[in-house]
This record gives C-alpha cells, sequence and structure tokens, in this order.
C-alpha cells in the first residue's frame, strides 16, 4: 500500500487473481428494492471485481397464493385472480383460464368471440411488449424510449377500457365467451390505433436498432444457447431469439389462430440484441393479426355460447323467460360443476408458453389450478447467461428476461 | 406414440385420454427411466418439460400427484406423466438430471406440498419464506391460513 512502485501493485492485483475467487469475492446483494429488477425480484450475485461468478434469484416476495385461493372461489369467480397474475397481461391470463375450463367442459364458443378474443389478446401482447421496451431502454439510460412506448401504450388501454370497462384487470374474457357486447365504434378506435402504431414502431427502432450505444449494451450479451434454452424451459421471444421457432400459437393452435396468417420471427444470434430484435418484430406481425381479425370479427352475433346451467343467458332472456332466471340465480349462487378430470391448456403469451393446469373434482370450485408462469421459468436460466459477465450486463439480461414479478411469485 | 411407450417398458401402469390429452401413470420405481427413455428416444424427443405440478388428493392415499407435461417441439407432441405418492413416503426422484428446467418446478412442489425430491442439487422453499412453516398448498391447509 505504501510501496511506491506502482507494478508492485500490479503484481500483487495479478497474485491476487490468481489466488483464486475465494480471496476476492465479494457478495452484493441486488434488490428486492431496485429500479432495474422490474418489481421486488432479488439477485445475491458473487462477484470478483466487476465479473459475476455466481447469480441466485431469490422470488417470492409478490407471492399471493393465487393458486390456493382459486380453490375456494367457483370456476367463473377464479377469472378475476387471473388478471393479477401476470399484470402486463391480463387479458392472456383471461384467456388462457376461459380456454383451460372451456376444455374440460368440452364446449366451442362462437366464432366471433373467438375473434374478438384474438384481437384483444393480440393487443395485450403489443401493450406488453411496449412496456417491456420501454422499460428496458430506460434501464439502459435510453429516457425517450420509455416515454414513447407509454403514451402508445396508453391508446391501447383506452380501448381496453371501452371495451370492458376496465384499463388492467379487465377480466373481459368469460367461461364460454365474452362478459359484454363490445360497444359501438369499438372497432374504428381500434382501426385509429393501428395505423398510427407502425409509424411509431419505425420512431423506436430509428432510436435504437442501429445506436450505437444500443448496440454495445445489448450485442454479444447474455448468450443463451438453443441446447440450453430448451433444457431450461425457456419458452416466448427468448426461445425464438435463440434459433427454435416454437410459438404456441402456430404449433397448437387455439382460439382459431390457424386462421390468421404472421410469421413467427426468430433470430440465431441469441443475445440480448436478438431478443429485442425479435419482440419488435413480434409487435408488426401482432399488427397484422390484429388487422385481420378486424376484418373477420362480425358486426353481429352471439359472443358467448349458449349452454343453460353452465354459460349465462343473456341478460334479455334472464328478465324475461323463468328458465333464464332461474339458471341466472344458479350460475351466480353455486356455479356449475364440470366433469370430472384434468386438462393442461397452453398459450403464447407476451412471456411465452402460460399453461393452465385444471383438475376437476366434479364440484363447482377447481380442485387444484396451477398456472405455468413462462416467467417464472424464464427466470431460472437468468443465472445460465449472467455468470460471467459484468454487473452492468446484468440489468441488460433482467431486462431481456421480461419477467413481471406478479407472474413468478403468483 | 403410445404404441412406442408401451415397448419401451412395463412402466406404465395406467393410460387415461381426456379431452384429447394423454396421462401416463407411471410406477415410481420407473420414472425416471421412463423420463430419459422419452426425451431421448429420437422418434419422441420430449426434450421440453413444460410443467411439473402436484395435486394433492387429502384424505385419499395415495395422497399426492406429481403431474409432468412433456412437450415435444419437433413432433408437436405433448404427454402427461403421473406418479402417485403415498403421504408417509412423499418421496420421488428429481428430475434434474433429465430436464434442468425441473429445478425451479421441483422447488416450488416442495415449497408448496412438501414433497421430497431426492437428488435435487438444491431442494429448499423458493416462494414462501425460508422459515414458514406448514405446505400452503396441501388440503389441509386452511385457506386463511393458521392465526
Amino acid at each position: 500500500m505504501d510501496d511506491p512502485n506502482p507494478a508492485n501493485d500490479r503484481q500483487a492485483a495479478t497474485a491476487a487473481v490468481e489466488l483464486g475467487p475465494a480471496e476476492n469475492k465479494m457478495v452484493l446483494n441486488m434488490g428486492p428494492q431496485h429500479p432495474s429488477t422490474h418489481g421486488v425480484l432479488r439477485v445475491i450475485l458473487e462477484l470478483d471485481g466487476e465479473t459475476v461468478l455466481k447469480a441466485d434469484p431469490i422470488i417470492g416476495y409478490l407471492h399471493t397464493g393465487i393458486e390456493k385461493s382459486c380453490e375456494a372461489k367457483t370456476y367463473s369467480q377464479a377469472i378475476t385472480l387471473t388478471d393479477r397474475i401476470d399484470y402486463l397481461a391480463p387479458l392472456s391470463n383471461n384467456l388462457g383460464y376461459c380456454l383451460a375450463v372451456e376444455k374440460l367442459l368440452g364446449i366451442e364458443i362462437p366464432k366471433r368471440a373467438q375473434y374478438i378474443r384474438v384481437l384483444l389478446t393480440e393487443l395485450t401482447r403489443i401493450a406488453s411488449h411496449l412496456v417491456w421496451l420501454g422499460t428496458h431502454a430506460i434501464d439502459l439510460g435510453a429516457m425517450s424510449v420509455f416515454l414513447y412506448g407509454f403514451r402508445e401504450r396508453e391508446e391501447i388501454m383506452k380501448i381496453f377500457e371501452y371495451v370492458s370497462g376496465q384499463r388492467m384487470m379487465t377480466s373481459y374474457f368469460r367461461i364460454g365467451g365474452l362478459a359484454l357486447e363490445p360497444p359501438p365504434g369499438w372497432l374504428d378506435r381500434v382501426r385509429r390505433v393501428m395505423d398510427s402504431l407502425p409509424g411509431h414502431i419505425d420512431e423506436y427502432e430509428d432510436l435504437l436498432t442501429h445506436n450505437r450505444i444500443w448496440i454495445a449494451r445489448t450485442q454479444g450479451i447474455g448468450i443463451l444457447d438453443p441446447d440450453d434454452a430448451i433444457a431450461l424451459g425457456v419458452s416466448g421471444p427468448m426461445l425464438r431469439a435463440s434459433g427454435v421457432a416454437y410459438d404456441v400459437r402456430r404449433a397448437f393452435p387455439y382460439s382459431s389462430y390457424d386462421e390468421f396468417e404472421f410469421n413467427i420471427p426468430t433470430q440465431t444470434a441469441s443475445d440480448c440484441y436478438a431478443r429485442y430484435l425479435v419482440r419488435v418484430a413480434e409487435i408488426r406481425e401482432s399488427i397484422k393479426i390484429v388487422r385481420q381479425a378486424m376484418e373477420k370479427v362480425p358486426a353481429e352475433g352471439p359472443f358467448r355460447a349458449s349452454l343453460p346451467g353452465i354459460i349465462p343467458p343473456p341478460r334479455e332472456e334472464m328478465k324475461t323467460s323463468i328458465e333464464g332466471l332461474i339458471y341466472h340465480f344458479k350460475i351466480f349462487t353455486e356455479g356449475f360443476a364440470p366433469p370430472r378430470g384434468e386438462v393442461y391448456q397452453a398459450i403464447e403469451s407476451p412471456r411465452g408458453e402460460l399453461g393452465v393446469f385444471v383438475v376437476s373434482d366434479g364440484s363447482p370450485k377447481p380442485y387444484r389450478v396451477k398456472f405455468r408462469a413462462p416467467s417464472f421459468v424464464n427466470l431460472q436460466s437468468l443465472p445460465k447467461f449472467v455468470v460471467g459477465r459484468l454487473i452492468a450486463d446484468v440489468v441488460a439480461c433482467i431486462g431481456t428476461t421480461d419477467i413481471v414479478l406478479g407472474e413468478v411469485d403468483r | 406414440m403410445r404404441k412406442l411407450k408401451e415397448w419401451n417398458a412395463a412402466a406404465v401402469a395406467e393410460v387415461v385420454e381426456f379431452r384429447g390429452e394423454t396421462t401416463v401413470l407411471v410406477p415410481r420405481q420407473h420414472l425416471l427411466a421412463t423420463a430419459e427413455y422419452l426425451a431421448g428416444e429420437p422418434s419422441l424427443r420430449f426434450s421440453f418439460l413444460s410443467d411439473l405440478s402436484a395435486v394433492d388428493r387429502f384424505p385419499l392415499e395415495p395422497r399426492f400427484e406429481v403431474n409432468y407435461h412433456l412437450l415435444s417441439i419437433e413432433k408437436r407432441l405433448r404427454l402427461r406423466l403421473k406418479v402417485k405418492l403415498s403421504s408417509n413416503d412423499a418421496v420421488v426422484h428429481s428430475m434434474t438430471p433429465v430436464w434442468p428446467t425441473a429445478n425451479w418446478h421441483e422447488r416450488e412442489t416442495f415449497d408448496l406440498f412438501g414433497i421430497q425430491f431426492s437428488g435435487h442439487p438444491d431442494l429448499r422453499r423458493i416462494l414462501m419464506p425460508d422459515d414458514w412453516e406448514g405446505y400452503p398448498l396441501r388440503k389441509d391447509y386452511p385457506t386463511e391460513g393458521y392465526r
């Protein structure tokens, strides 16, 4: 220390590195209150200087026991809990849960409702990706994208509010169809947003895609090989950025997705930049799907399947016929009892494969509901591509994992 | 597909078809070998473990069911394996050697059901605090918790 010769200092430092990490190791606690962990994620990092030797994500700070609560509610009541799992994509959760219960019941819902569901879940995907892009960019120091992204997201939120009455906790998809007839003129609003959005996406790309700082912070960072990704169960944009073109919408179509034309964007670089490119391309694909859905949605028709005793009758019928009144009363007081059995329904949520596993024991309450949360599984892969990188890259890596802690912890 | 399954071993105790989904009940001692076979067999390639979860059938015995949702990305197939465990011996072999993704799923199942996974590299609570008592998703655990 008091040696005036800097060469000796350097020698001492090299010796310390050669002694191995145990001598030089520092443990750093990141989170749970850290702005770049997107919620209450805590990561314990073992560092050698700035290099990460080990990363251990600690989760559970937002655990609310949603799966347990579902067991105490009727099938319809549990829908409101699904909104709160992934609060950036509530309609995707609604869809996954409703499809699972519909599969359990063995019912098919009217085409009109299916198209409206597709349209709204794709809007959800766009909104979720916009939040991801904004927050990821702000983590890496690009403030303006955040403001722009939230501006466009707000327009989509207004559509949700207009259609369902709620901006975020929509609970708009119900078992057998939709909660309400969409209000008049809603498609015009969707069209207006869809017409302006591609230009805005170009703006973001202008700001980021060829931005040298952005490239330096993301390219070659957080590489996850396709084999590792599959072994770790990674799904969604992260898997596709590793070159595996697996998309539930294409592999196991649900809700009439097989009638829509869209590409599955993939990249092979497997790094943070590739994940960025995949998600931006996905926004454009979602716009295509929304446009097709707008053409397909019939102006009139049933928005709910007709199944007395299980799906509530139309309001008018409830007020005018005695059967309608009885069914309505029974459904909302004691619920309905699906047959015994168990189903697993997967959908492509903005973050990956959202699986809903529902077990029925023949009573009006689900015996067990399990949500296979894509963020939970994707987060598990974080140590794989963070170890060996610098602390600053951890922020970029957490960002591109696109976790929602509500979903991780449930 | 199920034919191949039966050709492999007598590890199939029961096959259930429901709503187009196939469930295979596997005796516990055959589970790991079956999993290795399904993940490695070139004509199946169940290399992706979608989900792992448990169901508590309290007060019935065997009390616990552990469900493994397998996915073959190449063949576009899904399959559910099921193992039944009794309450006094709720131990099953960990699937982490076959599918590393099972790590957190098994930790979660251990955390919420108290099922032990032998051979798991790091079996500790994941969602609940480390000093939590009881296993919340068991049916004899009240929804409101213990006050």
